[in-house]
């Protein structure tokens, strides 16, 4: 079975030490497969270099430099049909961006900090 | 001014008057020889008065008249005193003087008489010029007066503008308060961010760790030791990753602090360019935090030689502060006017040249318009809306690095370009 690739977008490097440990199994078991961008723009470079690869985009909002709102605007607008499944990460109560996303064709949600097991639940029900 | 005259000598001019009447009474009822004789000399004795004693020396003048009369006088009546031929001739002689005594007498009086005039005259001009010194004396007392209320009222508007100055400085101190509370208040969404987030990797981190010692005695049960090894290896790795978040949230809050506390901070070694960066990233969250379609690009050279540096370091980070969210500010305006291939930037660098340390703040907002910029550096100078500005916060960062640091603060601008502004610090 072809593991499933997910772009993680996130200004924080530690982030992919988290997202590593974390599916720790799912990673060895060839489940699940992570690519990390730490900014918007090398997000979309990734993205440009590997089309149709990633199935699912986890975006970060608060970054500097192009945002993961206009990160999320620019694929759902201009890139790749079909789009990928974009996942926004949202701080917790932030409602304003919360909808902004969802106006922009966000497909999900999750709120800060990441619950890790509620992640897994959605991720099987994608595969 | 005659009954006035000789005020001590009034009573003995008295007895003088009585005595005279005396003597006349007695000359008229009696025609004694000696009541003659008695006249002669009382006069020779007035004479010598008024010769000897200063006060009556306006009378000599009369008495000098007189003087030659009344001693031809004298001796014509002692020439009666005996009955001798030459005797006889003497009386006939001094009969021929008498004339030029009466001569000398009217001549004197004449002159006399013309004295006093000029004298009376001086004596009117003295009284005039007395008099108009007297005016002058009153106008002067006025005046005196006068300036003395001018004086009082004076000091006293100067005591109550020494109030207010005292009152304006505290009025300072409470808007350099409250700008510091203002930029404060732009930090705490930044912080609220900025704590969230390494304390998301605490929580998460733990969790893992908790998930791995799991992990790892299922291992051990197995006896595969070569991957308790790697699980080991990277409960360490968490473990410092756990550390090395909680201090970045720990040095937040204390950065917090040490920003609302009132200016009683101590120069200390600090990392510039933690502080630099550490700032950066509060101010872009906190304006993010307030404006949510804001955002920039922010570029970020640091001279990795420079150090620590002996600063106040919540000073210090105030200005860099300040610095940021002007230039943060500049970028915005510029985007809601030229939303078209414009990239907001904002570029913070530090350098070490030989005795100077140099921390840059750029942005490529619209620059500072030639008419103000001599005007930027003003305590209250701003040009933002109400509410959006208070004008201190140059002023402030101006005071910080040149008084506080001995250091300057200075800025390059083009306008529709860019703005930068540069501390030199000595080092
Ligand atoms: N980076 C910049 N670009 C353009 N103008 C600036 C910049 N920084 C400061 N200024 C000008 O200087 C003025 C004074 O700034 P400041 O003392 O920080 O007060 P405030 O920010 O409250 O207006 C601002 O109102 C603005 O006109
Ligand atoms: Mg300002």
């Amino acid at each position: 079975m072809h593991a499933m690739k997910i772009l993680v977008v996130d200004d924080e490097r530690d982030i992919q030490t988290l997202f590593e440990q974390r599916f720790r199994r799912e990673i060895r078991e060839n489940l699940v497969n992570f690519v990390f961008a730490f900014s918007g723009e090398e997000a979309l470079n990734y993205l440009n270099g590997h089309e149709h690869e990633a199935v699912l985009i986890l975006s970060d909002i608060n970054m500097p430099g192009m945002s993961g709102l206009e990160l999320l605007a620019h694929i759902k607008q201009k890139y790749m049909k079909p789009p990928p499944v974009v996942m926004m990460i949202t701080a917790y109560g932030d409602a304003e961006n919360f909808n902004t996303a969802k106006q922009l064709g966000a497909d999900d949600f999750l709120t800060k900090p990441v619950d890790f097991s509620l992640l897994k639940e959605k991720l099987k029900i994608i595969i | 001014m005659q009954s006035g005259a000789w005020p001590e000598w009034q009573q003995n001019i008295k007895y003088g008057l009585i005595a005279i009447a005396a003597l006349f009474a007695l000359d008229i009822i009696f025609d004694w020889n000696f009541i003659t004789w008695a006249w002669y000399i009382s006069l020779l004795v007035v004479f010598y008065i008024i010769y000897r004693i200063e006060d009556f020396v306006r009378l000599r003048s009369l008495m000098y008249a007189f003087l030659p009369l009344i001693l031809l006088e004298v001796l014509q009546e002692a020439t009666h005193l005996g009955n001798w031929k030459w005797l006889n001739d003497l009386e006939n002689g001094l009969e021929n003087a008498k004339a030029f005594a009466i001569i000398w007498l009217v001549a004197m009086i004449v002159i006399i008489t013309r004295q006093n005039k000029a004298l009376k005259k001086v004596e009117l001009k003295t009284l005039h010029e007395e008099h108009l010194k007297q005016i002058a004396e009153t106008k002067k007392a006025e005046l005196e007066v006068l300036v003395a209320e001018r004086t009082a009222e004076l000091t006293k508007q100067k005591e109550e503008l020494q109030q207010i100055v005292v009152e304006l400085k505290a009025t300072q101190a409470q808007l350099i308060q409250s700008e510091k509370m203002a930029s404060l208040g732009e930090l705490t969404a930044g912080i609220a961010h900025e704590i969230q987030n390494p304390l998301n990797f605490v929580n998460n981190f733990s969790e893992v760790n908790a998930e791995l010692i799991g992990e790892m005695e299922q291992e051990i049960e197995k006896g595969n030791y070569e991957e308790v090894k790697a699980i080991a290896q990277d409960i360490k790795d968490n473990e410092a990753k756990i550390n090395h978040h909680g201090k970045r949230a720990d040095a937040i809050v204390k950065g917090m602090l040490q920003h609302s506390r009132l200016g009683s901070g101590m120069k200390e070694p600090t990392d510039i360019n933690a502080l630099a960066d550490e700032y950066l990233r509060l101010a872009y969250h906190g304006l993010r935090a307030k404006d949510k379609s804001f955002n920039a690009n922010m570029k970020t050279d640091f001279d990795v030689h420079i150090g620590n540096v002996n600063v106040v370091p919540q000073d210090i980070g105030r200005v860099i502060l300040n610095l940021i969210t002007n230039a943060f500010y500049a970028v915005n305006e510029k985007k809601s006017h030229h939303p078209e291939n414009y990239d907001p930037t904002i570029f913070v660098s530090t350098k070490k040249l030989n005795d100077w340390l140099e921390i840059k703040v750029a942005d490529n907002g619209p620059g500072i318009p030639k008419k103000v910029m001599d005007k930027i550096f003003q305590p209250f100078f701003t040009t933002k809306p109400t509410g959006e500005g208070t004008g201190l916060g140059l002023s402030m960062s101006y005071d910080i690095v040149t008084k506080g640091h001995g250091g300057q603060l200075l800025v390059k601008t083009k306008e529709g370009e860019f703005a930068e502004f540069i501390i030199k610090l000595p080092v």
